[in-house]
């Protein structure tokens, strides 16, 4: 295996549970709610999904119970800022603070515990191809899903009835909600949908990555998704974009540390936040200050009048 | 039948007072559930959460003392979010501001400079969270660059700048190479109220600040105007209202604000610039704003209320042994009851039977 | 009605408020401070560990308490304060950035006994302790430069201080008394704690040519790593053989329970007195993990060179001790001095890597 080769396969993985995360919450804030309770949505992903896989011996099924764990939080977040009309800011960022706390009592128990990792998947004859053989089909199961879930949203938002609905629910909601669209109700959908993939994101960690679990190991990753959305301008596939540069920033600075170059390793700490920083300034630039790309109604409470 | 939520037609004075005693009501409940399940008294766990702590002048000196840096920043906040504009990054600003306060506390330090310090570093502290917040304002209205990514992304950078100059060219030289500058001059300290507690006179500069604020959001033009962009931009358009004027100023006085709490606190309970000068301060400062409701009064009480519930986990930990997980777990659901009954001032449940609604619909 | 309700409420808070501090009985009350969640499987896990111990060894002539994650700012002192003020007299707080709020609610309390953890600063009522880790350190140099095929190691830093450049310095020390041409590449994380990107790192040292991993951060991701890689590798505080069955080479386990014990001993005896404790392989407060997955012939010279330091004829920073510019270190005795190694803020010849922020 070459080093360029190692190099691909480390950014794949550093940037696959941001992808999952932030995949998740783009079609949340496309629908209009801001949650910013990805982190506390990913940790508890991480310990649940460890416990499942733990206790049942079955990646796929710690998988499944990370997305349900994400899914269970957003729902509580859901009740909240749509059935309550409670600040989504505020609610997303306590939603962090009980993800952290719950996460630690039910993870407290598997601290110390290790799994096998999720293996492989290698795909005959096409993992053979020469170097891009092993980057692109010789990952886990969760790499793949990553690409497939992007691709499965840009398809929903951009060739459904339905994906056409939810946009427009995120643009405008009392125009959706006087065309007779159940704005609560896509909006409800949205939000969980963004939990179950903050959870698989966080489970992807313990599973995948590293397999054990410890207490905030996802290290404020569900901080960078929420960036990559809105470096992504809401739009899938240049969230994909975001997360590779984000990922690769990260595993080169590494490399350019161990080939010794001699620069302050704080400086090539601040690397990928400076280099997502300067990528989003060229990109706005370049598209000039033609109004934001944000959905219109994010972030804003709805109430049906009736 | 179904339960649906409804505007009111105006706010409900007397939710608005009964909301936080609900709120707590519904805490108690859930805490007696979940202490059941764990043996532990649940009336004893209230009282070290919220009736000690309010009981005693060390705690209550100590909750103002924690409330402090999260009013100055989430006043701050609370100009920027009025104005629809998305500071997420106080925590950077909140770590440069200490870091340029703190350039003259190293410079000076042991020169036997004069009073001057203090103030001068105030100003500096001031200056240095407001420049940093100017990146975001700049990116944002010179190239549209979102301020939600750009003032996150920044935090992690303030952070690695701190820690490089704490290493390296401001370390201590009699501090056996760790990571911190000297310990602080006394003419580069922020004065203590009281002997022997750790209240300082960063107290009251945070009150003034509330009080500057509610004049500024409640009688002056640019409160005006701040409003009116964040409610209606088509018409402060129309009313001749930069909105990028706005998003500068907002960011710098959020930004201004949130570097002075920075350098209060280094030149306060710390005394020295290190790693970790910051516990998350400019992110509670967010949950500070909101459910302080954007309104400078209303943070000061929502900032010394989230204080109380730090300070009174902590004593949950000490006195009952309650892991800091479950703390946490209790601080999430006793902002989650506040939240949600703040939202009873604005709008009332109301139950429907599928019947009337269908009804409803015909109409 | 809700008026009685209401008076009720606060009857019975009052009931449970004295009967609360009626309970406190006769006992020795420790306390500890934590820098992570006791589950971090590293650092805060041992004194944890330590503690448990502790408690174990003394049994109801102790009651103890901890605070986890407390940070190093401005809740510090804090926190340190409110075990002191709740009838905690023996204070244990266990990280660097806790030296001046301890010194300062030390000198507040005058009554109180305080111990810090891996700091210089002390007072009548507030001693310090700490490891020698670099011990440890040097025979794993010993052993990588024996095991190393390739002759380079990875090493994972977190923080540039001084215990983690004086082990980078006594692995290649070590490391040199077997291959004098072994190299080190040193990739700083910093971060203590972040398992996903010390794994990044594990891999960048693997693919560039590393097969002997070490680490100064705190989780096991690297020598899972490393054992996904099929190379090997060190543990890093306690033994993480467990997840690196065919990987773990030895591993340095920080053992905090003897002290702890010994300390609150002394406590309760009333014969405690602040002092600077530094002990190491010799007192058993670093103790090393068994050496597996290498020859009996590196097994037999890891035994041996643990023995030599142990019996005191062998120490790791023997002088001459040459810079990495080639010029000898400034030296007093026969060793350097303690306050070098404690302080120690430059790289020994071989490092090929740059102190961040010098």
């Amino acid at each position: 295996m070459g080093l360029l080769e190692a190099i691909f396969l480390s950014v794949i993985a550093a940037s696959t549970p941001l992808l999952l995360a932030a995949a998740g919450e783009l079609v949340a804030e496309r629908s209009g709610v801001l949650n910013l309770g990805v982190e506390g949505m990913m940790i508890m992903g991480a310990a649940c999904g460890f416990a499942g896989a733990y206790l049942t011996g079955s990646t796929l099924i710690g998988a499944l119970f990370g997305i349900a764990a994400g899914a269970a939080l957003s729902l509580v977040f859901a009740a909240l800022t749509l059935g309550m009309a409670v600040n989504q800011v505020a609610a997303g960022l306590a939603l962090t603070i009980l993800g952290v706390g719950l996460s630690g009592l039910i993870g407290a128990g598997f601290v110390g515990e290790k799994i096998v990792p999720a293996p492989a998947l290698y795909i005959p004859f096409l993992t053979g191809i020469p170097i891009v053989g092993r980057i692109l089909f010789g990952q886990d199961g969760f790499v793949y899903f990553s690409v497939a879930l992007v691709a499965g949203i840009w398809w929903f938002l951009y060739r459904t009835r339905a994906g056409l609905i939810l946009r427009a629910v995120g643009d405008s909601h009392t125009s959706a909600h006087a065309l007779g669209y159940p704005v609560l109700k896509i909006r409800l959908f949205a939000v969980l949908f963004g939990g179950g993939c903050a959870g698989l994101g966080g489970a992807f960690l313990p599973l995948a990555y590293t397999p054990f679990f410890i207490p905030g190991m996802t290290a404020g990753r569900g901080w960078i998704a929420l960036a990559l959305v809105v470096f992504s301008s809401w739009r899938p596939l240049r969230l994909v974009g975001g997360a590779y540069l984000f990922g690769a920033v990260t595993i080169l600075q590494l490399h350019a540390q161990a080939f010794g170059l001699g620069i302050p390793s704080q400086l090539m700490s601040a690397m990928p936040y400076l280099a997502t920083v300067i990528v989003l300034v060229l990109i706005s630039r370049a598209r000039g200050t033609a109004g934001s790309a944000a959905p219109a109604s994010l972030g804003m409470v709805f109430v049906p009048d009736r | 039948m179904q339960l649906v939520l409804e505007r009111r037609a105006e706010r409900s004075t007397k939710i608005a007072i009964l909301s936080p005693l609900i709120a707590i009501v519904l805490t108690l409940v859930t805490m007696a559930i979940l202490f059941a399940i764990l043996g532990k008294n649940p009336i004893a766990a209230l009282n070290v959460y919220f009736v000690e702590p309010l009981t005693d002048s060390y705690s209550l000196m100590e909750i103002a003392v924690k409330a402090t840096p999260l009013v100055m920043i989430a006043i701050g906040l609370s100009f920027c979010y009025l104005a629809n504009v998305w500071n997420i990054g106080a925590e950077g600003q909140f770590i440069m501001g200490a870091v340029c306060g703190s350039w003259l506390a190293v410079v000076t330090n042991g020169t036997g400079a004069g009073p001057w310090v203090l103030p001068a570093m105030l100003v500096m502290g001031a200056l240095g969270g407001a420049l940093w917040a100017m990146i975001p304002a700049l990116c944002k209205v010179k190239f549209g660059a979102n301020e939600i990514l750009t003032s996150l992304m920044l935090v992690y950078v303030a952070d690695l700048i701190m820690d490089y100059l704490v290493r390296g060219p401001w370390r201590d030289p009699k501090g056996m190479n760790f990571p911190t500058t000297a310990t602080f001059d006394p003419v580069a300290n922020v004065p203590v109220l009281i002997e022997g507690s750790r209240l300082h006179a960063g107290a009251i500069v945070a009150l003034i600040v509330v009080m500057l604020a509610t004049v500024m959001l409640g009688r002056t033009i640019k409160g005006f105007e701040i409003r009116v962009v964040g409610a209606a931009p088509k018409a402060a358009r129309f009313a001749g209202f930069s909105s990028d004027r706005l998003v500068l100023f907002t960011f710098a006085v959020s930004g201004a604000l949130a570097g002075l709490a920075g350098i209060i606190e280094v030149a306060g309970p710390v005394g020295v610039l290190q790693p970790g000068i910051s516990p998350g301060y400019g992110f509670t400062a967010i949950i500070v704003a909101f459910l302080g409701r954007l309104n400078p009064v209303g943070i000061l009480i929502a900032g010394l209320f989230l204080a109380l519930t730090f300070i009174g986990g902590e004593g949950a930990q000490i006195s009952m042994k309650i892991p800091l997980d479950l703390t946490k777990v209790f601080q999430g659901i006793l902002l989650f009851y506040v939240l949600a009954c703040d939202s009873l001032i604005l709008y009332r449940i109301r139950l429907i039977s599928p019947f009337r609604k269908a009804a409803d619909g015909t109409a | 009605m809700r008026k009685i309700m209401m008076t009720a409420a606060v009857a019975a808070l009052a009931i449970a408020a004295t009967s609360y501090s009626a309970s406190a009985a006769e006992k020795l009350k420790v306390g500890f401070i934590y820098l992570g969640p006791v589950g971090d499987l590293g650092w805060t896990y041992r004194h944890e560990v330590g503690r448990q111990e502790m408690v174990k060894e003394l049994g109801d002539k102790v009651e103890t308490t901890f605070l986890e994650n407390v940070s190093e700012g401005p809740d510090s002192e804090r926190s340190i304060e409110q075990l002191a003020r709740s009838g905690h007299t023996l204070i244990f707080t266990t990280s660097f950035g806790y030296m001046d709020p301890t010194l300062k609610v030390a000198k507040k309390y005058p009554k109180i006994q305080f111990e810090h953890a891996t700091g210089f600063k002390s007072a009548p009522n507030m001693g310090t302790y700490s490891g020698k880790f670099y011990e440890g350190r040097y025979i794993q140099g010993v052993i990588a430069g024996k095991m190393s095929k390739k002759g380079v190691l990875g090493y994972i830093a977190s923080f540039p201080i001084p215990e983690v450049i004086s082990g980078i310095n006594a692995t290649i020390l070590g490391a040199q008394t077997v291959n004098p041409d072994i190299k080190v590449k040193v990739i700083w994380v910093n971060t203590w704690f972040d398992p996903g990107k010390e794994a990044d790192a594990a891999k960048a040292l693997a693919d560039q040519g590393a097969d002997v991993i070490m680490q100064h951060t705190d989780s096991p991701a690297p020598m899972q790593v490393a054992a996904q890689r099929g190379i090997l590798a060190f543990g890093q505080d306690s033994d993480m053989i467990k997840f690196g069955p065919k990987t773990q080479l030895t591993s340095i386990i920080d053992n905090w329970g003897p002290y702890y014990t010994r300390q609150a001993k002394a406590a309760l005896a009333g014969t405690w007195k602040a002092e600077d404790t530094w002990d190491g392989l010799k007192e058993k407060m670093v103790v090393m993990a068994p050496y597996t997955n290498m020859p009996d012939d590196v097994k037999a010279l890891a035994a041996k060179t643990e023995a030599a330091i142990i019996a005191g004829t062998l120490h790791p920073f023997k002088c001459p001790v040459i810079g990495q510019d080639g010029k000898p270190v400034e030296c007093k005795g026969a060793n350097l001095e303690p306050g070098q190694i404690l302080g120690m803020n430059f790289y020994v010849k071989g490092v090929d890597d740059k102190i961040p922020g010098k």
